[in-house]
């Protein structure tokens, strides 16, 4: 009886703990967060809200500034046109034309990017091909 | 093609020609293998996996290699590594498991249809497709993929993957058979520990080449195709460690179970994951054609299994229940939840986007810190069980031999806490304070066991004390090859503890003659380099490290410039269209890494390049002019054109060093880094060494040589030596002698 | 041409597969009873020696030890005792060389 007693009692220990880490995952995961976005819809974005944007570099709007880089971004698609800073590493298949995630919040309607969030996704020239 | 033949013998149920299908399989993925390789050495363009992923210039290594890093090849890798391992595991267990044998073959090479189907009916992934207009070049491989790691790493990682599909089909055949004993796990145990070598080789390669490749100085940024290679490592070392507990003592067998389906569930995951655009990945390598098979096979492999599991409830259910919470299997079974816990954290943050984008309607992401939050804690306390584990006995243990054996190692963590709180600045982070304390107790305690042992050896062998300790450890391979393992996994550990508590990274922008100061570091750029091959343009950067006012080292991390190989007529500027690697600048040690990577300052050359492209373009009008006046003159323009080109992008090239431009540096100081590699490679020891001499080589070496029957157990692990089912084996007999 | 290939592996693989159906030397599998018992037997031996091995290095005290091993020696005569009785019930001699190693 006993044994059987301290059983279930260790079983409701483990099932809290779980319980525990499922509620705290959740939680924090949702306030953790950053909303995904592409330029257009960031055009009523609430300032200072963390978002991750997925956009395509404008070609020719790359510009070297003093604490990193400039550049603009449309939605996938073409439409839209943002502005955005950067500081931070600019992973090697940064390009122009290319789709790119980047953390960060809006200022004054310019997209602040998060140091080192900058991502590239890879060219698709290396896979695309095949489907034409 | 001839994969089509291999399809619809999967379900046959004679068992014998089911296994020979397996072995045709075999031969068949190896033809088809040949086939592919063929195609890539011969440049043979008229495949459309060759023309787009190699090209005339691809050097003969990488053209090999290039196979798996197009979606078709690497499904055709895993379907031939498929076959591989169905054949020596059905081999090994020709005369063995009547009843488990045919239901995991049937399960083997269902995977393996899957995978063939797939090639063939897929759309867009059979490896064997042509193309009608053969071009003349290959677009080349990615630049980024032309690494040696980057080379073995998918390979490694994919056997892994595969190796779990062996434990996975004898467990499913042990369920269906309603033989869940210990011989299916001794059948495959071996297969699962390999599993697991391959992972971790495959997922430290990734690390690698993150951290030397990728110029963002990092071996680890809980991006998802990453995930995706932890949690079946994760599961796979919970795995290896319960199955200890239900072999021993015959308890955890649902959990076993279920621990193995997620294991093969998560690498077919993992497999979709890289290969599909779900979610935002560095390494999403385009968008998959594949994916909805591949959700479809997982749905399918969960579902069924659950479903079977809980109709073999009855069975599965343990007759015995853990005797104390201070014994062996106790400590497994929480080191076990912690895993499964650190894996349900990488699949929460894992599928975030999708789990928040079907919750609240927008897709959201979670960063590093939030992976951190939760791992961390969970990777101390695993590390302190890690450390506990060893020292308890199974069963159980009384409060005398606690004290008997855990008085050393904590004394040793105690002082190695002290000594950190004095002589080094670990205080700043609790955690990884922690984790120095906890490896402290950890590998005191394992070595403390060795020694121990090795004592008791040498009392009753009268031999020298290094002879006990490996006549001790050689006996008992699977014990130290595990506690090896461990050694190596809590080093790495300290590695990942020191490195990201500690790391000293700096953004700085320099001229030549210029210096920046980084940790005790004073980094000089002495000048700037300028090189080409046949593929690239190669800028860099020569960099004087002094310490101490002492000279350290010279570094010369350098940035590649990859030229567009895609039928564009050919400039200076296509260079810079094309993709860009960086070589770091690595000046590695046991205290701390000295890490650079360069952004080189191009602007001015690439000005230059447009205007020589442009006089380029001038020539080639005039010279396209003569030819069309005298065509037998084109073999002749067409040398000279390059001749000119060539003369002109060098003399373009040796501006850049005369240059007095500012260049950004990235220059980051870690410590312990290079611990994670050193601790990887004594995990890896350790499990060569619990899988070497009784492993499959060596046992089908001494079948060979001796004749012995089928001891075919892929497995290592230390037996008494007793052939024979007679109770009188030693050392055992001694024992089971005496009670008599 | 390729179709030759093709129709020539097929076939070569259709007489590899189906050679059990046309009196190859179909393979003699072990009894399951017996297997699973001498996999059983092969734990219980070496959690007999784990024991003595932690024994030895002073995990286990003089009076845990003699527990344990008296309680392992006691489920290793059962599995023993079983194998007897199922070696019997095949009517083969007990000691078949070469089906168990432990």
């Amino acid at each position: 009886m006993d044994v059987q007693r301290k059983r279930q009692v260790r079983l409701f220990v483990a099932l809290g703990l779980a319980l525990v880490l499922a509620t705290g995952l959740i939680y924090t995961s949702f306030n953790a967060s950053s909303e995904a976005r592409q330029p257009t819809e960031l055009s009523q974005a609430v300032p200072g809200k963390n978002y991750e944007m997925t956009g395509k570099v404008i070609k020719g709007s790359i510009r070297k500034t003093k604490s990193g880089i400039a550049f603009k971004v449309s939605d996938r698609d073409g439409s839209g046109s943002l502005p955005v800073t950067y500081s931070g590493v600019v992973p090697d298949p940064f390009r122009e034309g290319r789709e790119i995630v980047l953390k960060g919040s809006v200022e004054d309607g310019v997209f602040v990017g998060d140091k080192d969030t900058l991502v590239t996704k890879c060219p698709s020239k290396f896979s695309e091909k095949k489907n034409q | 093609m001839a994969a089509a033949l291999i399809g619809t013998r999967g379900d046959r149920r004679w068992v014998d020609a089911s296994r020979r299908a397996a072995y045709a399989l075999f031969g068949l993925m190896l033809i088809c293998v040949i086939v592919i390789e063929h195609a890539f050495l011969t440049n043979d363009f008229s495949f459309s996996v060759v023309a787009n992923h190699s090209s005339e210039a691809t050097p003969v290594f990488y053209k090999i290699t290039a196979m798996w890093s197009s979606q078709e090849g690497s499904l055709l890798l895993w379907a031939f590594l498929l076959s591989v391992v169905s054949t020596v595991s059905l081999r090994l267990t020709r005369n063995r498991l009547r009843d488990v044998v045919p239901w995991a073959t049937a399960v083997m090479l269902g995977v393996a249809v899957f995978f063939t189907g797939l090639m063939l009916l897929g759309g867009g992934v059979n490896p064997f497709a042509t193309l009608a207009t053969v071009p003349v070049d290959g677009t080349g491989l990615n630049p980024l993929l032309q690494h040696p790691v980057m080379i073995i790493h998918p390979p490694m990682l994919y056997t892994g993957y595969v190796a779990l599909t062996v434990p996975f089909a004898f467990a499913i055949g042990a369920l269906v058979s309603r033989r869940i004993d210990a011989a299916w796990i001794r059948s495959t145990r071996g297969f699962a520990l390999i599993a697991w070598t391959f992972l971790t080789f495959g997922i430290i390669l990734g690390a690698r080449w993150s951290y030397t490749e990728l110029g963002w100085g990092g071996y680890w940024a809980w991006d998802p195709v990453e995930n995706a290679s932890l949690m079946p490592w994760l599961i796979t070392t919970a795995y290896i460690h319960s199955i200890m507990v239900q072999e021993k003592r015959n308890m955890l067998k649902v959990w076993n179970a279920s621990l193995i389906v997620s294991s093969f569930a998560l690498a077919l995951l993992g497999t979709f994951l890289v290969r599909s655009g779900v979610l935002q990945s560095i390494h999403a390598f385009g968008d998959s054609t594949v994916g909805p098979y591949f959700l479809g096979l997982i749905g399918v492999v969960v579902v069924g299994s659950t479903a079977l599991i809980i109709s073999r409830l009855d069975i599965l259910r343990a007759p015995r229940k853990i005797d104390s919470l201070v014994s062996r299997e106790a400590v497994f079974l929480i080191n076990n939840l912690l895993l499964v816990a650190l894996c349900a954290v990488v699949f929460w943050g894992t599928f975030f986007p999708l789990i928040s984008e079907l919750l609240t309607g927008t897709r959201s992401t979670l960063a590093a810190p939030w992976f951190d939050r939760y791992t961390t804690p969970l990777a101390v306390t695993l590390v302190l069980f890690t450390g506990i584990g060893p020292m308890l006995a199974w069963r159980r243990i009384s409060w005398q031999g606690i004290r008997r054996v855990f008085a050393i190692p904590l004394v040793v963590a105690a002082a190695t806490l002290v000594l950190m709180l004095i002589f080094t600045p670990a205080a700043e982070s609790a955690w990884a304070l922690a984790v120095f304390t906890l490896a402290a107790f950890t590998v005191s305690a394992l070595f403390q066991e060795t020694w121990r042992g090795a004592a008791a050896r040498r009392e009753s062998s009268g031999r020298s004390m290094a002879g006990s300790v490996w006549d001790l450890m050689s006996r008992n391979r699977r014990r130290y090859g595990g506690y090896i393992v461990h050694i190596g996994f809590v080093v790495l550990l300290v590695g990942v503890a020191a490195s990201s508590s500690f790391e000293e990274k700096r953004d700085v922008e320099l001229r030549p003659g210029q210096s920046a100061t980084v940790g005790d570091y004073e980094v000089t750029y002495i000048r700037p380099t300028v090189d080409r091959n046949d593929q690239a343009l190669i800028f860099g950067a020569i960099l004087q490290v002094d310490r101490d006012g002492k000279q350290f080292t010279r570094l010369h991390p350098t940035r590649q410039y990859h030229q567009v190989t895609d039928g564009r007529t050919r400039s200076i500027e296509t260079y810079f269209d094309g993709e860009a690697t960086s070589e770091v600048g690595l000046k590695p040690g046991l205290r701390s890494d000295f890490w650079t990577s360069v952004e080189p300052n191009t602007r001015y050359i690439r000005r230059r390049a447009r205007m020589a492209d442009d006089r380029f373009r001038g020539l080639m009008v005039v010279l396209s002019r003569k030819v069309r006046r005298d065509p037998s003159a084109a073999p002749q323009v067409a040398d000279f054109a390059a001749d000119v080109m060539n003369r002109t992008t060098d003399k373009v090239l040796e501006l850049y060093p005369q240059r007095n431009d500012t260049v950004t540096f990235r220059v980051i100081v870690s410590p312990l880094v290079s611990w994670i590699w050193t601790g990887a490679i004594i995990a890896l020891l350790g499990s060569l060494f619990a899988l070497w001499p009784t492993g499959l080589l060596g046992r089908v070496g001494a079948r060979i040589g001796a004749r012995l029957g089928d001891g075919s157990e892929p497995v290592a692990e230390p037996r008494p030596s007793a052939p024979g089912p007679s109770p009188e084996g030693p050392p055992v007999s001694a024992a089971t002698g005496e009670e008599s | 041409m390729l179709f030759v290939w093709i129709a020539v592996l097929g076939a070569l693989v259709g007489v590899f597969v189906s050679r059990p159906f046309w009196g190859g030397g179909a393979t003699v599998p072990e009894n399951p009873e017996v297997a699973s018992l001498e996999a059983a037997r092969a734990a219980k031996y070496r959690e007999i020696k784990d024991a003595e091995l932690d024994h030895k290095s002073g995990k286990l005290t003089d009076e845990d030890y003699g527990r344990i091993d008296a309680d392992l020696r006691r489920e290793a005569v059962g599995i023993l005792n079983r194998l007897e009785k199922a070696h019997a019930a095949e009517g083969k001699a007990p000691a078949s060389p070469g089906t168990d190693n432990g």
